[in-house]
């Protein structure tokens, strides 16, 4: 599954620090963190705080990561500047909502504007439209992130989720 | 840490080093970002100083610190009740909203208001000492003291500290693969 295996890349990579809004697309993957003693995840109340928490973390010589749903993006605009001024690494996944098969229209503005609003600020973004290439894609982005100081994006397709409906995502 | 404007000049003021790090953006972040510090330097004490209305506009950062608890971690907020940087107009702890009282609520293991120089004395060793979080609200007359400002170029901010922190290891890359 592609949370175990992007798990196995921030480990790799050295990830201390997991900031997170909590998103259905990323329920596994936030529990993998959990659970990693090498790791501390912390819930957050907006994804503006993920910015924060990174930039300190960097300052304090330890690589993070963030994990959002695609409405969160939305959240951050002003704040990517200090990433862009600073030049702060920045390792971002983003669960897309608001494509294909989503059954909230109120999701699909932000969902259509998020690659838009991360490109204006100054963030790569990658989007991996299948499952089997998510962890590529954050292996790069980790890598780009810390080596070359850059804001990177990794935005995981619904298709990839694949929730369509309240009752689905209740099953969960 | 210090958060954007008055309380950048006041900590640059008071002495501009190298384990400073004053923004000049990034409104509301400035308690999260002494999070980050905390969480990456457990063995460090770590001290934001940031305005009423940066962490009022942040004021979310105060539920999550106060879920982390980071023992070695004090937000200090003075507070003006003003917007200092953009005509003076009153913020909401002009109208009575109780920053301290916010702390305690979220789970600060210390807050507290300062209102006299006398209590000072007693602030620097919780900033010192105190197992945290901490918190203090230290209420300031609204006056505008000469400004003193701190470099402004984010990259060199941000590298002078982590040389400062981490010495050589801040330039080295830190590659697993």
């Amino acid at each position: 599954m592609w949370p175990d295996e992007v798990h196995r890349e921030l480990a790799a990579g050295g990830v201390r620090l997991v900031g997170y809004v909590p998103d259905a697309g990323h329920k596994r993957l936030i529990e993998l963190c959990q659970a990693d003693p090498a790791m501390r995840a912390i819930a957050l109340t907006t994804e503006e705080e993920g910015i924060g928490l990174a930039a300190g973390a960097w300052l304090g010589g330890a690589r993070s990561v963030l994990l959002m749903q695609s409405s969160g993006v939305g959240n951050l605009v002003n704040v990517l500047g200090m990433v862009k001024v600073c030049r702060f690494p920045l390792l971002m996944i983003v669960t897309m909502r608001g494509e294909p098969g989503e059954f909230n229209p109120w999701q699909v503005p932000m969902g259509e504007a998020a690659a838009r609003v991360l490109e204006t600020m100054g963030v790569a973004v990658r989007q991996a439209g299948e499952a089997q290439t998510v962890a590529a894609h954050v292996r790069a982005a980790l890598r780009i992130a810390y080596q070359a100081q850059g804001a990177e994006a990794v935005l995981i397709a619904q298709q990839v989720i694949g929730i369509k409906s309240f009752q689905e995502q209740s099953n969960q | 840490m210090a958060g954007l404007g008055s309380t950048a000049w006041d900590i640059t003021a008071a002495g501009d080093c190298d384990l400073s790090f004053p923004t000049w953006g990034a409104m509301g972040q400035a308690a999260m970002i002494g999070l980050g510090l905390a969480a990456a330097q457990p063995q460090r004490r770590v001290l934001v100083v940031t305005g009423d209305g940066e962490m009022l506009m942040g004021m979310g950062a105060l539920a999550t610190i106060g879920v982390q608890r980071p023992a070695n971690l004090t937000v200090v907020v003075i507070d003006n009740e003003r917007y200092g940087e953009t005509g003076m107009q009153p913020t909401h702890t002009a109208h009575g909203v109780d920053l301290a009282a916010v702390a305690r609520a979220c789970g600060f293991r210390n807050s507290k208001e300062v209102r006299k120089q006398s209590e000072i004395a007693s602030l620097a060793e919780m900033i010192h000492v105190s197992h945290g979080p901490n918190f203090a609200a230290i209420k300031v007359s609204d006056e505008k003291p000469p400004l003193v400002l701190p470099p402004h170029d984010g990259v060199l901010l941000k590298e002078r500290f982590r040389r400062a922190l981490l010495g050589s290891s801040a330039d080295v890359l830190a590659e697993k693969r």
